[in-house]
């Protein structure tokens, strides 16, 4: 399935008059319709238009009726010739063509350079009552992927999600990597699912911090995950059964090699910026380690250069909580179609409240729950318990969910066991544990920092103790010593870890302005050439 | 002390091409215009939220610090300029601060207001404490909590061992060389070690 970004509510007059502005002249060689090309039809038209995820409706006004270009969101530029044949040039992806190939034009051609980079459709697409649709892409890997371990992964998917255009020099593509327990889906939401939004939808979408009017964001779902990048519920094509357990130990330089090889299949050369929070974050400075030719901007947000033996210990007790569970059955408990037979729900759930736990801060578990007695407001506590809050309305029950943070661990565990994989988790963890750029170098971060030639910015959370500020600064400090550009805010934020997942803003507003940077060097290096 | 005069006169004192360390760097200018007219490069300290923004906004390398907790992050002689624009009577911790600033940088530089400024002798001769332009706090809300002249800082950097290697006032823009410390609201030196 293609990628989709529909655009809603756009007045019919609005696009129309989008396509005469169109900025770039005609490309066409002959001035006419093209030899070896279909001439369109409306049925091939409409098929185009759902192909792109435009609205039919809506579509045939962009049709202008001079000889022009119209940049199309996705990865299309679309060549409109008089309006009556057209075709299209350079999808990037083999199944883009697939379904081209099924509208009936012919594909072919690299595209001629456009000089402007502009996607003709961002106003529109910033304006209110836009909503950003998105369906995921899946690309299929067929080269082994080496792994640090000394193993490899033969063949393997990779799921992920772009938004915003590509420009014509495919310099404005931007990398968002993501954390523990999210995915690929980090904007947008899916076209008939409420609240679907993606996780880090506050930040990455049009007008917002991370501009995808501006910018081609791309969201990846790492290896060994649970939300549709190969993983321990998948195949093992060596071996003919389910990998299980037996799913490769990845690392998180293992999984910057994978995305790497993804934007090759893209065709993007450079990012603009590579950016991710917490073990995003990880992924973000490793990108600037191990590519650093091909990243302009690392922003690292949350993060920390390795886990302290505290964080590692945090870890540990969430997988044997996992293991431990019976159900877990040695990490083989699915069943053929991939699906979890046994799913170590108990496991999972305990795991996730450690988690939880870590990813607030003292301060506002005290503020959002404090003493507060689950029941103490219900029926059969009454009014007692009102005016003598925490004393009347004790049950006295050592197995009973009695404070209201115990409710809320408890509902956390129950959510995230639904959705997440044990399997993953172990996996996930255990890359976090491996992260360490500086091991290499007897521990010298600074030297392991020497060859990143990225800009970066890194922010931290003053709440923060699962990724403290103390451990950015060490980022900062090894910066400094190459002289590495960088920039730092400690944001004084009271929601711990999770912060980095909120609306503040100071914090938003500080990416705002970075990535409202990054944009300005790109027209500059343009105008430069 | 952010109109133009007084930023190219502390501007003057920075070699082309320095790499540079701003503690205290407020919005970013001063560090933007050595990068723009003297090829300097380097990074800001600030403190506040707002000024951190507004650097990033410049395009100018800021680190978010508290200036009181030193200058641990940076190595011996990282630096070849590093400068106190009004920073200096901000700090809890002056002395050590400006210990700190001639281990980290070949060269300091300092501007802070002189409150042996002639206007400022008057107010204290009248009994109160002065409210000027260039001081325009009460005595008890200034985040001025150094009250220090021009003749003070040549002793402090004495005590230190700091050699100066030049000093001047600043007023309206100007440079005052005679007597500064009686005709100048904002003393500026340059020292190294």
């Amino acid at each position: 399935m293609c990628r989709i970004v529909e655009v809603g509510n756009c007045p019919r007059q609005r696009l129309a008059s989008a396509a005469r502005r169109v900025p770039y002249p005609i490309t066409s060689r002959s001035g006419g319709p093209c030899r070896g090309h279909t001439p369109i039809t409306s049925s091939i038209l409409h098929l185009f238009w759902v192909s792109v995820g435009i609205d039919t409706k809506i579509a045939p006004a962009i049709l202008p009726t001079k000889k022009s270009i119209i940049r199309v969101y996705g990865f299309l530029t679309v060549h409109l010739l008089h309006g009556d044949a057209w075709r299209l040039t350079r999808p990037i992806l083999p199944l883009r063509a697939d379904l081209l190939q099924l509208a009936g034009t012919g594909v072919v051609e690299p595209r001629k350079s456009a000089k402007n980079g502009t996607p003709i459709l961002a106003p529109f697409l910033a304006s209110p009552g836009f909503f950003m649709f998105v369906t995921p892409s899946t690309f299929h890997f067929a080269d082994p992927l080496p792994l640090r371990s000394g193993g490899s992964i033969r063949a393997y998917d990779l799921c992920f999600e772009t938004y915003g255009a590509l420009n014509a020099d495919r310099s404005n593509a931007v990398l968002v990597a993501h954390a523990l327990n999210a995915s690929h889906h980090v904007a947008g939401r899916y076209a008939g699912q409420d609240k679907s939004e993606g996780w880090w939808d506050n930040m990455i979408g049009p007008g917002k911090p991370v501009d995808t009017n501006r910018f081609f964001v791309i969201g990846v779902n790492n290896l060994g995950s649970c939300f549709g990048s190969t993983g321990p519920m998948h195949v093992n094509p060596d071996t003919g059964r389910i990998y299980g357990a037996d799913f490769p130990v990845l690392t998180v330089e293992d999984w910057v090699d994978a995305q790497a090889r993804l934007l090759d299949a893209l065709g993007i050369e450079t990012l603009a910026a590579v950016m991710g929070g917490s073990l995003g974050g990880m992924q973000a400075l490793s990108w600037a380690l191990q590519y650093p030719q091909r990243v302009r901007h690392a922003v690292v947000i949350a993060s920390a250069p390795n886990l302290t033996a505290e964080n590692i210990a945090f870890n540990e007790v969430a997988r044997r909580a996992i293991v431990t569970d019976p159900d877990f059955n040695r990490g083989h408990f699915y069943g053929h179609d991939g699906r979890a037979e046994t799913k170590p729900k108990r496991g999972l759930r305990i795991a996730r409240m450690i988690g939880h736990i870590t990813y607030l801060s003292d301060d506002v578990m005290n503020a959002r729950f404090g003493r507060a007695l689950r029941h103490a407001l219900g029926p059969d506590s009454g009014a007692a318990a009102q005016s003598e809050p925490g004393a009347a309305a004790f049950r006295y029950s050592t197995q009973d969910v009695e404070f209201q943070i115990e409710s809320y661990l408890r509902y956390q565990g129950d959510k995230f066991a639904e959705y997440f994989d044990a399997n993953t988790y172990l996996l996930i963890t255990r890359a976090l544990d491996y992260f360490d750029p500086a091991r290499e170098y007897g521990g010298n971060l600074s030297q392991a920092l020497a060859r990143a030639s990225a800009r970066f910015l890194l922010v931290s959370f003053s709440t923060d103790w699962r990724f403290s500020p103390a451990r950015s600064r060490e980022l900062v400090k090894a910066l400094l010593d190459n002289r590495h550009d960088v920039s730092y805010a400690e944001i004084d934020a009271p929601h711990g870890h999770d912060a980095f997942l909120l609306d503040d803003p100071r914090y938003t507003g500080l990416i705002r302005s970075y990535f409202e940077r990054i944009a300005v060097g790109q027209t500059r290096e343009v105008a430069h050439e | 002390m952010s109109d133009q005069a007084t930023m190219e006169a502390v501007a003057r004192l920075v070699p082309e091409g320095s790499r540079v360390l701003d503690l205290g760097c407020g919005d970013g200018a001063l560090l933007s215009h050595l990068r723009e007219n003297r090829a300097c490069s380097g990074y800001g300290i600030e403190i506040d939220d707002a000024n951190v923004l507004a650097c990033v906004r410049r395009g100018v390398n800021v680190i978010q610090l508290n200036l009181d907790e030193g200058l641990a992050i940076f190595d011996d002689a990282s630096f070849d300029v590093v400068l106190h624009i009004d920073t200096l009577q901000h700090l809890r911790n002056t002395e050590v601060v400006l210990q700190e600033t001639a281990r980290v940088g070949r060269i300091g530089v300092v501007a802070f207001p002189n409150f042996a400024h002639w206007p400022n002798r008057l107010s204290i001769a009248r009994g109160r404490m002065p409210v000027t332009r260039r001081l325009p706090y009460q005595w008890y809300d200034t985040p001025n909590i150094r009250v220090g002249t021009y003749a003070d800082f040549e002793l402090l950097a004495l005590r230190n061992g700091l050699k100066i290697q030049d000093s001047f006032g600043l007023q309206d823009g100007r440079t005052v060389r005679s007597l500064p410390n009686l005709m100048a609201g904002t003393a500026v030196f340059k020292f190294s070690r």
